[in-house]
């Protein structure tokens, strides 16, 4: 089968690859860009470990078509933390041991950090349905949501 | 003994070693390992519940190109004896023939062939290649049909155990438990009042997030190394070694960091496989489970059927009690009707009693651990029922167990008497706790109920390397599921006396570590952690020799205090005190490098009980349950790391409440799992859960140096009958069987 060329920038760094017209997104990242740090849990986009920004956009990168990023801005859970080292969100994760096996861990702080970029002082009802699309089966989801309260005071501060 | 120690590290909360890698996406899970000129490697499932195997011809895969190897069952050796060592893992001949059929598939998703090919595409593909026929054979899916006369057999050389005559027929029951004291009927016509009902609970998943997945590579001597996501990598490696009949030595295995287990990655799938692909094809291969296959031929816990009667006198004091239980075992023996048996009535001191078990055969997965298996069914029904009495006789539920407390002295029903357990001092905390002071909200209703697990200890090792700076090493071989390791590192600062920042622990292979059962049974904080204080103090004493010999004294005239070696009281030597660092410095004059061991076969692992209780709203018209507040009150014996102690307390909480009202395993006429996927499976999200309150108990065990008792499985018990006595606390009506759906709940209150 042919395969697609796709140019696409992935954590700010411009990357090349050729893939099949029905590979994901997720199946790209980690088998053919060699990023293994976004999970998969389901494969259907029930469970979150995959989640990425794609243009800020919050996804499930096994719903998405590696084709369909073609000149997009992908961020994945390597391009969360910055030059400074770790982001206040990964801080706080580690911080209230907000992770027991941690295969949810990368899929949930790309999606906080989306919503923390969207609202950066969420009450409790907000990030626990924002976060309701990833699944954590180890941590009851309390020191989950305590890490993202806390992450958010800590980013206000920050500004 | 533990009481007296003034702890600096331990109990505290520092961030874990391998925190940083797990924040970031570097830490490797099962599905990380790639290797040069790897296959991908693929199973083909049964698509009936129940049939014999005519003929598998995997010849029309082989000649695809792409297509590197193939197997099937007659490919594997076929006498396979032993079994495995880990918690539920049972016979290891039936393990070999549900990683792999032979003559009959007994579930939907049985495995029956295999295939490896240069791309998981073209391993799909040549799935549909292979040629299989089946005499297709009546399914029998329900544990009470199963366990009647003329019920379809699963296995024609299945005869139950445990009876007192061995039985001349067949029978899906695989074997009969029967616990008992005193005399239950006596103890019946003492009762004021007696309570009884039978409560059904469906299979459930373990719903670990991290699929299962492995990569093999075999070299041309027959040597293997397998990566893989497991529990235990050496259990993995002794039942490879017996399913592939090879010896254990030409196998190394590599644990992965794991994405969740709670007992089902105790059990091996893929591992033998990937190694016959791998020796078959001289390449290496992957193979990874999808969802689906997860829940269709990995895990899940038994559905059960369990009846209880329980009587007591006005006064809340039980007078007998009885149990009739049937397990789903799935399609090979070995379901947890054994601990559920045992753990019952565990928690209550008891005169009379009688228990009678069955572990039943159905046209299922077989079932794998599941976080204290066997328990939460069991306890279900008992704590169910006592909240009836406790309704009846207008008694708080926490006072009437209390009267029936088991304590330091009380024999249990399983046989040894208990030693200092922590029971009476959780239901103590929970009166006490603000939670349960605070009224019941509006409308809602309060459920209570109790939990409790074993524990186990069995084998472990330890190594503790001083390097050349005064760092250590601590090397263990127990998969970090939940930060064991940073319990382990706090457990070796606190025996060597030496900050946390300057220990690090590691997991090794099989190959860099001593022997370690499995991560399970609650066990690897407790005796894991024990070899990891042994062998503290092995280095410790090897620090005093040292040092003894440096200043020319004996060495009983060398104290380990602070983390430095000092001279013991009375001792008349013009020396400065040696610290860790300074005696690592001195290495090479001293004697050469240091290491710390310690093996051992760890006894006494200290019962864990629990009480939890919740407020629940129950919305009558959908009959959606919302969870308005969870407090879990635990006897953890002493919280190596609180935080991570609270996280299995919030994270058991959650996993129980899934199950109480929602998770099950639906099945249609012919066996086919009905919901397998996080869509239908529904596990509880976070906006389904408030915060989850825990409370400590410390009552230290008396088998381990710094107290501690496992954790990780007593908090999924309780919350079963937590949400059942909830729901019948805030809409008036008993419903007994789970899980409380909103379709059970509507159905039940128009009942009524
Ligand atoms: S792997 Fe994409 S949502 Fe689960
Ligand atoms: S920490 Fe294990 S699934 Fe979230």
């Amino acid at each position: 089968m042919t395969k697609m060329h796709v140019q696409t920038s992935i954590n700010g760094e411009t990357v090349e690859f050729l893939c099949s017209p029905q590979q994901t997104l997720l199946e790209a990242l980690r088998e053919i860009v060699g990023r293994q740090g976004t999970k998969e849990g389901c494969g259907t986009g029930d469970c979150g470990a995959c989640s990425v920004l794609i243009d800020d956009r919050l996804v499930c990168s096994c719903l998405v078509f590696a084709a369909e990023t073609q000149g997009a801005e992908v961020t994945t859970i390597e391009g969360i933390a910055g030059d400074g080292g770790l982001h206040p969100l990964q801080e706080k994760f580690l911080e209230h041991a907000a992770l027991q096996c941690g295969i949810c861990t990368p899929g949930f702080i790309v999606a906080a950090k989306s919503l923390l970029d969207r609202d950066p002082d969420p009450d409790e009802e907000t990030i626990r349905y924002w976060l309701a699309g990833n699944l954590c089966r180890c941590t009851g989801y309390d020191k989950i949501i305590r890490a993202v309260q806390d992450a958010a005071g800590e980013l206000a501060y920050q500004a | 003994m533990a009481e007296a120690i003034d702890l600096k590290y331990i109990g505290t909360r520092p961030v874990r070693p391998d925190g940083v890698d797990k924040v970031t996406g570097r830490a490797q899970f099962g599905a990380d390992q790639n290797l040069p000129n790897m296959l991908h490697g693929k199973v083909l499932r049964s698509p009936h519940a129940h049939a014999r195997i005519r003929r598998v011809d995997v010849s029309g895969a082989l000649a695809m190109d792409g297509v590197y190897a193939a197997v099937c069952g007659e490919d594997f050796p076929s006498e396979v004896g032993g079994s495995m060592l880990g918690e539920g893992g049972g016979d290891l001949g039936d393990v070999a023939r549900n990683i792999m059929a032979r003559d009959k598939v007994l579930y939907h998703g049985h495995a029956i062939a295999a295939v490896a090919a240069s791309s998981l595409e073209i391993a799909e593909r040549a799935l549909h290649a292979i040629e299989v026929e089946y005499e297709v054979l009546p399914p029998v899916l329900d544990v009470l049909e199963a366990m009647e006369e003329d019920a379809p057999l699963l296995d024609e050389n299945c005869f139950t155990k445990n009876l007192p005559e061995k039985p001349d027929k067949p029978s899906n029951i695989a074997s009969v438990m029967t616990l008992a004291r005193g005399n239950v009927d006596e103890g019946f016509e003492q009762a004021d009042l007696v309570v009884e009902g039978e409560y059904r609970i469906p299979m459930a998943h373990q719903g670990y997030i991290e699929p299962h997945a492995c990569t093999a590579t075999v070299n041309e001597e027959g040597k293997a190394t397998v990566w893989c996501c497991t529990q235990g990598h050496f259990d993995f490696r002794a039942a490879t070694a017996k399913i592939l009949d090879c010896p254990i030595g030409d196998l190394k295995f590599i644990a992965s960091e794991i994405g969740g287990g709670f007992g089902g990655k105790t059990v091996l799938y893929l591992e033998p496989v990937a190694v016959m692909l791998s020796r078959q094809s001289g390449r290496p291969v992957k193979m990874v489970m999808t969802r689906e296959e997860v829940f269709r031929a990995t895990g899940p816990t038994s559905g059960t059927v369990c009846r209880v009667k329980v009587g007591a006198k006005r006064d809340g004091r039980i007078t007998a009690a009885k149990a009739w239980m049937a397990y789903e075992a799935g399609a090979f023996a070995g379901a947890p009707m054994g601990p559920g048996c045992m753990s019952i009535f565990a928690p209550y001191d008891l005169e009379n009693f009688l228990v009678v078990g069955h572990d039943v055969l159905v046209n299922k997965p077989k079932v794998a651990a599941y976080r204290a298996p066997g328990a939460p069914q069991a306890m279900h029904a008992m704590e169910v029922a006592l909240d009836d009495i406790a309704r009846q006789l207008g008694m708080d539920p926490l006072d009437l167990r209390m009267k029936n407390a088991a304590d330091e002295g009380t024999q249990a029903p399983y046989g040894p008497k208990f030693p200092a357990i922590g029971f009476k001092a959780c239901l103590e905390a929970a009166k006490e706790h603000p939670n349960y002071k605070a009224p019941v909200p509006e409308g809602a209703g309060r459920g209570v109920a109790a939990g409790f697990w074993f524990n186990v200890g069995m084998q472990s090792s330890a190594e503790v390397r001083l390097n050349e700076d005064g760092t250590v090493i601590v090397m263990e071989g127990n998969p970090d599921i939940g930060g064991s390791r940073a319990s382990m590192c706090l457990m070796a600062a606190e025996t060597l006396g030496v900050p946390y920042e300057r220990i690090n622990a590691f997991v090794g292979d099989t190959e860099s570590t001593g022997f370690c059962n499995v991560t399970g049974g609650s066990r690897t904080t407790f005796a894991t952690g024990l070899a990891v204080v042994r062998a503290c103090e092995d280095i410790i004493g090897q620090c005093k020799s040292r040092v003894a010999a440096t200043w020319g004294v004996d060495e009983d005239q060398v104290d380990w205090q602070d983390g430095q070696a000092v001279p013991a009281p009375g001792v008349n030597a013009e020396v400065t005190p040696m610290s860790l660092a300074d005696i690592a410095a001195s290495m090479p004059k001293t004697g050469g490098p240091m290491l710390g061991r310690a093996s051992l076969n760890a006894q006494g692992a200290g019962a864990s009980f629990s009480i939890n209780f919740a407020d629940l709203r129950v919305d009558r018209e959908t009959g959606k349950v919302d969870v308005l507040s969870f407090t879990a009150v635990q006897d953890a014996g002493r919280a190596i790391h609180p935080d991570y102690v609270e996280g299995q307390m919030q994270g058991g909480a959650s996993q129980g409440l899934g199950w109480a009202l929602n998770e099950e395993y639906i099945y249609d006429a012919d066996g086919v799992m009905e919901n397998a996927g996080f869509l239908d499976y529904r596990m509880p999200v976070a906006s389904d859960l408030p915060m989850i309150d825990t409370h400590i108990v410390e009552v230290p065990n008396p088998s381990h140096p710094y107290g501690v008792r496992g954790v990780g499985e007593t908090p999924i018990v309780a919350p079963l009958a937590v949400a059942a006595n909830a729901v019948r606390d805030a809409t008036g009506v008993r419903i007994n069987d789970l899980p409380l759906s909103p379709p059970r709940i509507v159905a039940a209150l128009e009942g009524n």
